[in-house]
């Protein structure tokens, strides 16, 4: 009689039901070239990603972009599996349904269990396609730290340098819109008060910084299940300082790093989750007389086109590398078999080197 | 409009002597494909104001293209030819805002997923072009010389990581009146063989004391001109509706007169107003508007000796603090600035190699007041290290 009230306890059931796989996907920096990076003569620049992470991960060393290289309408294209073609300057949403909206309808999660951290004011619908199948209220919600740092300051000096744009839209005002919401924001989701986002906002360098912060704070406080961070310092690139550029991409190491940790560390992630880490794009080739190499992503030549991902964690090899070459809209159908979900407009195939 | 529909009346806004070379052309300009014809008159709608040997190389271009038979001058563009335009694209005015439509037709042929056909048939275009055309040669090997590090004192790291491995490294140069001495050798070939914008000095900061032979272009020199853009991206990005690319399209139809610039030399002028208004981050950050001056050297007035001298930039800052173009209190950064100058260094080294006459051109990369420099050319083995010391002058008498 024991044994049967212990299988019936609560507790043991709690115990015994495994955690929801959860996914973090970090968009590696606003374009970063291999040679920059995991050539060898690039080595130098991501020594966390070379060190910790490449160790425990899958590596692809061959995805490549087919579609429109500018960062907005790249990454919706990775969210969403088809090479979107909306205007990369204008702030719309992807045509097609994003992963973040098929998870939530097919597998009927809440709003609250898909966000994405995006740097930049053109990213702000991102998170949900005007597809007709979905409709709206059905995708991921957006937090963009620089309009939650731009309401609790009003504006502050001290802040500024967190709020740079990119400079491939430099002249983008954010739409503040009072601040109210983002105020609420900070307080129901992320639990943070004014006071305590500004003093830590102190202690921070840059935007992707910012980001990062958030981030970690959103995995605390919801802990969603699909969680998509994009990172936008790498692309200081477009202003020509090459020191620059390749000071976002050690900064963008370090903080991957750090989100690792993070989802190491933080009990409902640890064991149950893969993260993705890839960049949207590479940068023009210096070999190309049509670009200024490094400078921009306007040749559509092969360096700019192609680029890697690792994934590591729950389900993923350690230490696997794959030099067959994969498309950037094959990871939603991927995610899609990792998570249970259908892409049913994804154009991408499954990475069966990951399930 | 389609190519085939041109009229010489069509070219009535065209500056004098480009109204007389495209309507002298006419004929041949029916017959291009519109996904191009536009990139060609891009390049003769300011032809009164381009450099000599641009000019030189459109009427080479145009001459070649009217020697073709009907079908010949079709192969040559069959690929362009293929590539899809949309009907708002051909009601455009590409003929009087040729750049325009080719900024336009860049964001389509994305957009339709045409960008890598087109860049193929570009290519095939180009290389028919280059087999045809014999390349104009220097008149004596070019010369290139770009100088980093200036403020730098103590520095650890290797340097010219990039070059070292197609020329000389020097560790021991000498380096008290290194830059004199490389003035005194630019501007001795530029009495020994006048050139119209022949040899050029370009100083990311403050040009020095040097010779009105040299063609000269500075970052300190743009100050007035940056400053009154500055004030213009400003007021114009307050306007609503305005984006970036709208922004672009502004500040390409800019004139060396709204920037208050009048050196007396239109030709130069303009030059200026394109490395302010078509550069990004030129009017910002002195290491990106030296390497990008030195590229656009390079690439239009073909020098037979340019020195470029990088200059610290300022720390990097929100970028609407950039753009304030606010000069109080400005921050430098010389080390990120020499990191910056050695990857100019390589691009430069790198577009030099790219015009006509490379085996034979030169090309010096100095770290300023040390010892360090690399040597690339003819009578330079490659790879090598020496530690001898010298003068930065006899070094550049051993490289030819």
């Amino acid at each position: 009689m024991g044994g049967t009230l212990l299988r019936s306890s609560g507790l043991v059931r709690a115990a015994t039901v495994p955690k929801r796989k959860k996914v973090v996907v970090i968009t590696f920096g606003g374009g970063a070239r291999d040679q920059e990076t995991f050539a060898a003569e690039g080595q130098e620049n991501i020594p966390h990603l070379m060190k910790d992470l490449i160790p425990q991960s899958t590596f692809f060393t061959q995805v490549v972009n087919r579609g429109i290289l500018g960062h907005y309408v790249a990454t919706a294209s990775l969210a969403t599996g088809v090479y979107e073609t909306v205007n990369n300057f204008a702030s719309l949403p992807p045509e097609h349904p994003t992963a973040f909206e098929y998870f939530r309808k097919d597998l009927k999660r809440p709003a609250s269990d898909a966000w994405v951290v995006a740097p930049s004011n053109g990213f702000n619908r991102i998170g949900e396609s005007n597809h007709r199948s979905y409709g709206s209220g059905l995708g991921a919600r957006v937090l963009l730290p620089k309009h939650l740092l731009t309401a609790a300051t009003s504006g502050g000096r001290d802040f500024e340098h967190l709020l740079r744009d990119n400079y491939e839209t430099p002249f983008y005002a954010p739409e503040l819109g009072g601040g109210e919401i983002e105020l609420e924001q900070l307080e129901q989701i992320l639990k943070l008060s004014v006071d305590e986002f500004k003093k830590k906002a102190l202690t921070l360098s840059s935007p992707d910084e910012l980001s990062v912060y958030i981030a970690r704070q959103l995995m605390k406080q919801m802990a969603p299940s699909i969680l998509w961070i994009t990172m936008h310092d790498i692309d200081i690139a477009h202003a020509g300082a090459y020191s620059l550029y390749i000071e976002g991409i050690r900064r963008t190491d370090r903080l991957c790093a750090d989100l690792w940790k993070t989802i190491q560390s933080e009990p409902e992630y640890a064991g149950n989750t893969t993260l993705f880490i890839l960049p949207d794009f590479g940068r023009d080739s210096d070999d190309d007389s049509g670009g200024n190499g490094f400078q921009h992503h306007r040749t559509g030549d092969a360096l700019s086109r192609t680029t890697w991902m690792m994934a590591m964690g729950a389900g993923v090899r350690e230490g696997a590398v794959f030099d067959r070459p994969v498309e950037t809209i094959d990871l939603v159908p991927t995610l899609g078999s990792m998570l249970g979900f259908t892409a049913s407009f994804a154009r991408g195939k499954p990475m069966a080197e990951l399930l | 409009m389609r190519p085939p529909e041109l009229k010489p009346e069509h070219f009535n806004g065209y500056l004098p002597e480009a109204r007389k070379l495209v309507v002298g052309y006419i004929g041949t300009l029916r017959r291009l494909p519109l996904s191009f014809l536009p990139s060609l008159l891009r390049e003769v709608v300011d032809y009164d104001f381009r450099f000599p040997v641009e000019r030189r190389a459109v009427e080479r271009e145009l001459a070649t293209l009217s020697s073709l038979s009907a079908d010949a001058l079709d192969m040559w563009c069959k690929e362009l030819a293929q590539i899809q335009i949309s009907p708002k694209l051909e009601s455009f005015d590409w003929i009087n805002a040729p750049a325009q439509f080719v900024e336009q037709l860049s964001a389509y042929l994305w957009t339709t997923h045409q960008l890598d056909a087109f860049r193929e048939a570009a290519v095939q275009y180009s290389s028919r072009l280059q087999a045809a055309v014999s390349a104009e040669q220097p008149p004596v090997p070019r010369l290139g010389i770009t100088v980093v590090g200036q403020g730098v004192g103590v520095y650890e790291e290797a340097v010219f990581r990039k070059l070292r491995p197609h020329g000389a490294y020097f560790s021991r140069i000498k380096p008290d009146g290194g830059l004199e001495q490389l003035l005194n050798v630019v501007t001795a070939r530029a009495k020994a063989h006048p050139v119209a914008y022949g040899h050029w000095y370009v100083d990311g900061g403050k040009a020095v004391a040097h010779d009105s032979v040299l063609t000269c272009v500075s970052y300190d020199g743009l100050e007035p001109a940056r400053a009154t853009l500055l004030r213009s991206i400003r007021s114009e990005t307050e306007r609503p509706g305005m984006g970036p690319e709208a922004l672009r399209s502004l500040m390409a139809r800019l004139r060396p007169s709204d920037l208050g610039l009048g050196t007396g030399d239109e030709v130069l002028d303009r030059f200026q107003v394109k490395i302010l208004t078509e550069g990004s981050g030129t009017q910002i950050f002195s290491t990106t508007f030296a390497q990008w001056t030195a590229r656009e050297v390079l690439r239009r007035a073909q020098p037979v000796t340019m020195l470029v001298r990088f200059a610290p930039r300022q720390r990097q800052k929100p970028m609407n603090e950039l753009l304030s173009g606010n000069s109080d209190h400005v921050d430098f950064d010389p080390v990120g600035s020499l990191v910056d100058g050695e990857m100019g260094a390589y691009y430069n080294w790198l577009n030099q190699e790219r015009l006509p006459g490379a085996e034979e051109s030169s090309f010096l990369v100095w770290f300023e007041n040390h010892g360090d420099a690399v040597a690339v050319g003819p009578g330079m083995a490659r790879g090598t290290v020496s530690s001898t010391a010298a003068d930065i002058g006899q070094v550049i008498s051993w490289m030819s």
